[in-house]
């Protein structure tokens, strides 16, 4: 790292004796770039508490950033990139929030004189400047794979609802990709529900997959092996005409397993096994 | 390769994980909807390109694929090459057989994909690794 004790006590100086302008010129300077997306009030509170972090780091031996005084330069640095993922800024605006620093401090110093040595400090500022804004893209990737990575799990949940379609009939509308991660969710899930509402019935919708490849027909087959140690009969509905060209060109087969074209299809299946004849009940109903 | 075939320009996708074969089926399907192929026969060569990524990844440790449309003249298709440089599959024949795995899945996908295109090649030699090439053609 690039400051030595001496410019690290003078930049400390620096921001020290021109603090308020130095804070009010960063906000305003951040506000630019952030084209009024956050408020001037908060802006002015993260920038301050950014200026206070990084004199605490050079009043202590925090000339590097990963000193132990910087502990808190860094714990600042990471809540803002963290702060302005998860509110959708991008890189750059997150980054230019540390960069706008350098601007202000060359102005400052342009202000005081003694040019050969000025220009040898601003170098070495504007190395830890550098440094302090590669840690906030560093903080910043990390707090939008957490994110991405949240999603993924929230979709995983999302995506294998059991509904009950009538008095002891489930289903499970799959959509999407069957991998093995979502296949074993939707069996617990399943077997939970059938135990939960004590269902006889379930039926496997598959409308929404899109390729049912080898690996997804044993997902499913696996499923209703499950269920019917449980005791319930399942069903397998969805099957559209080009996936059941391809499943029959595959080999799969699905030996007594109940299929069926349509959701519909299937619930009438079900209802006229359990001998519930809904056609009938209306007839009474209207007599 | 035959004569006179027009090809595409080629579009390759990695496979080093499971999110992998997604992106092939993705691929795939894109370009077989771009070469006017019927909904049955995106599906079938996005179902055999499934496997087959599969096979790349869990048998042959991982891979590349490489998706090109071609054109012999009178019919648009799809050609799409897996190369690994894994273990090789030592009796083809075997492996081919309805039924036959080795890793816990159905043993339908070789040979199911083999009946979901229209032409089908297996290069393979024992520790050297694997290549499957196959097509499917507009009708």
């Amino acid at each position: 790292m690039a400051l030595d004790a001496a410019q690290g006590s003078r930049l400390a100086g620096l921001l020290g004796d021109h603090a308020e302008q130095i804070v009010k010129r960063w906000a305003d300077s951040v506000a630019v770039s952030l084209r009024g997306r956050l408020s001037q009030a908060e802006l002015q509170s993260q920038v301050r508490e950014l200026h206070r972090a990084l004199l605490v780091a050079l009043e202590g031996d925090g000339r590097e950033l990963h000193a132990e005084s910087a502990g808190e330069l860094r714990a600042v640095l990471s809540e803002l990139s963290r702060s302005r993922a998860r509110r959708g800024f991008t890189a750059t605006e997150t980054a230019v929030s540390v960069f706008a620093l350098k601007d202000i401090v060359l102005e400052t110093m342009s202000a005081g004189g003694g040019a050969e040595q000025n220009l040898r400090d601003f170098v070495a500022y504007s190395a830890l400047i550098d440094q302090l804004g590669l840690f906030t893209f560093e903080s910043y990737a990390k707090a939008r794979e957490e994110l991405i990575a949240d999603q993924a799990e929230q979709l995983l949940e999302l995506s294998t609802p059991v509904v009950k379609l009538w008095e002891g009939v489930v289903a499970v509308p799959l959509v999407g990709t069957l991998d093995s991660a979502r296949a074993q969710v939707v069996m617990e899930r399943l077997l939970q529900t059938l135990v939960d509402t004590g269902s006889p019935y379930a039926i496997i919708d598959i409308t929404g997959v899109p390729a049912v490849d080898t690996q997804v027909a044993q997902h499913i087959l696996k499923t209703v092996v499950a269920a019917r140690l449980m005791g319930a009969d399942c069903i397998i509905s969805g099957i559209r005409p080009q996936i059941a060209q391809t499943i029959v060109a595959l080999g799969i087969e699905f030996g007594d397993i109940a299929t069926k074209a349509s959701l519909a299809d299937a619930l009438r299946h079900v209802l006229k096994l359990t001998g519930v004849d809904a056609a009938r009940r209306n007839a009474r109903r209207e007599s | 390769m035959t004569a006179g075939l027009g090809l595409g320009r080629p579009q390759t996708q990695a496979i080093v994980g499971d999110e992998d074969v997604v992106r092939v089926r993705q691929l795939v399907r894109t370009v077989a909807v771009a070469a006017k192929l019927s909904l049955v026969d995106q599906t079938k060569l996005v179902t055999a390109a499934s496997e087959l990524a599969r096979n790349t990844l869990v048998y042959g440790g991982g891979g590349q694929v490489e998706v090109t449309t071609v054109d012999n003249g009178r019919r648009q298709g799809v050609r799409i090459v897996f190369t690994d440089s894994g273990p090789g599959i030592p009796d083809l024949e075997l492996a081919l057989t309805d039924g036959y795995t080795t890793g816990g899945g159905l043993g339908l996908g070789l040979s199911g994909a083999r009946r979901l295109v229209d032409e089908f090649d297996i290069q393979t030699a024992v520790g050297q690794g694997t290549r499957i090439t196959v097509t499917k053609w507009s009708r």
